[in-house]
């Protein structure tokens, strides 16, 4: 397993446990009291999906699909390592930024790079996989 | 990687690549423009199905055992028509919860997609086997 699918998918399993936990937080009978918990389900959804399975996905897909050439076997690492870091800061700036927006706090710019930082991972991805996909 | 797989998952990565890019607009501001608020369930649905059901069902094509005589992936018919039927149904069912008025494309929508799990499960279920 390559390195970088090996921080993919233990990146992806800290997640799966965090949005659980989250998941609990938010259905918790006393949710409706805090404000926070409150504005917690999309972050809730997206840590699952996004951190979770897509993170997943990224990591098996980099390791498994077949190869772009002797030389380079997986494409580009480096667009592989940018998509990581990307897809991670974007994420986690979510987390932090969409709650506090909910509560009123401002922060659009904080989302604004959230969004930003994980649309480029996500055509990283694409750029970095579409060249694999070779009819055989 | 087969044919079909080739589509399958090409058609997947840009269901993902223009559902990122809603999303990305959606999550920037949620009132951008006046209107992209609106398409939150086509976003939800290139994601959930035109990616990750239409990924799963490309990848599943590939992997799944074959078969030592015939068709080594069994009935490839029912492959395309899974392949078309889902993909009609995102459209459908992305525009028709998005559009005020238009719901009865997204039971349209729904109908294709269910069509569609149909027929690859069809195609999928005799490859479920030990290998030989």
């Amino acid at each position: 397993m390559p390195p970088l699918t090996r921080w993919l998918v233990k990146a992806a399993l800290l997640y799966l446990v965090a949005a659980l936990v989250l998941g609990v937080a938010v259905q918790l009978p006393v949710a409706g009291r805090y404000p926070l918990l409150a504005v917690l389900w999309p972050t809730y959804l997206h840590v699952l999906v996004v951190g979770w399975l897509t993170q997943l996905i990224f990591g098996v897909a980099y390791w498994l699909f077949p190869r772009y050439s002797a030389e380079r076997p997986r494409g580009s690492e480096r667009l592989g390592w940018a998509m990581f870091v990307l897809l991670n800061a974007g994420l986690l700036l979510r987390i932090v930024g969409e709650p506090w927006r909910a509560l009123g706090h401002g922060g659009h710019a904080v989302l604004l790079v959230s969004a930003v930082a994980q649309l480029l991972a996500v055509w990283a991805f694409v750029l970095n996989t579409w060249p694999r996909l070779k009819e055989r | 990687m087969p044919r079909l797989s080739v589509w399958m998952v090409r058609t997947a990565l840009l269901a993902l690549a223009a559902g990122a890019a809603l999303g990305a607009v959606l999550l920037a501001d949620p009132s951008f423009a006046g209107g992209v608020a609106r398409w939150r369930p086509l976003h939800a649905e290139l994601l959930t199905v035109g990616w990750t059901v239409q990924l799963a069902f490309g990848v599943a094509y590939w992997i799944l055992p074959r078969f030592r005589s015939g068709s080594e992936r069994g009935r490839e018919e029912l492959g395309w028509a899974a392949f078309v039927l889902v993909n009609l149904g995102v459209v459908l069912v992305g525009v028709g919860r998005s559009v005020p008025g238009a719901e009865s494309w997204a039971l349209a929508g729904r109908s294709a997609e269910g069509l569609a799990a149909a027929a690859f499960a069809a195609q999928a279920w005799p490859r479920v086997k030990p290998f030989r």
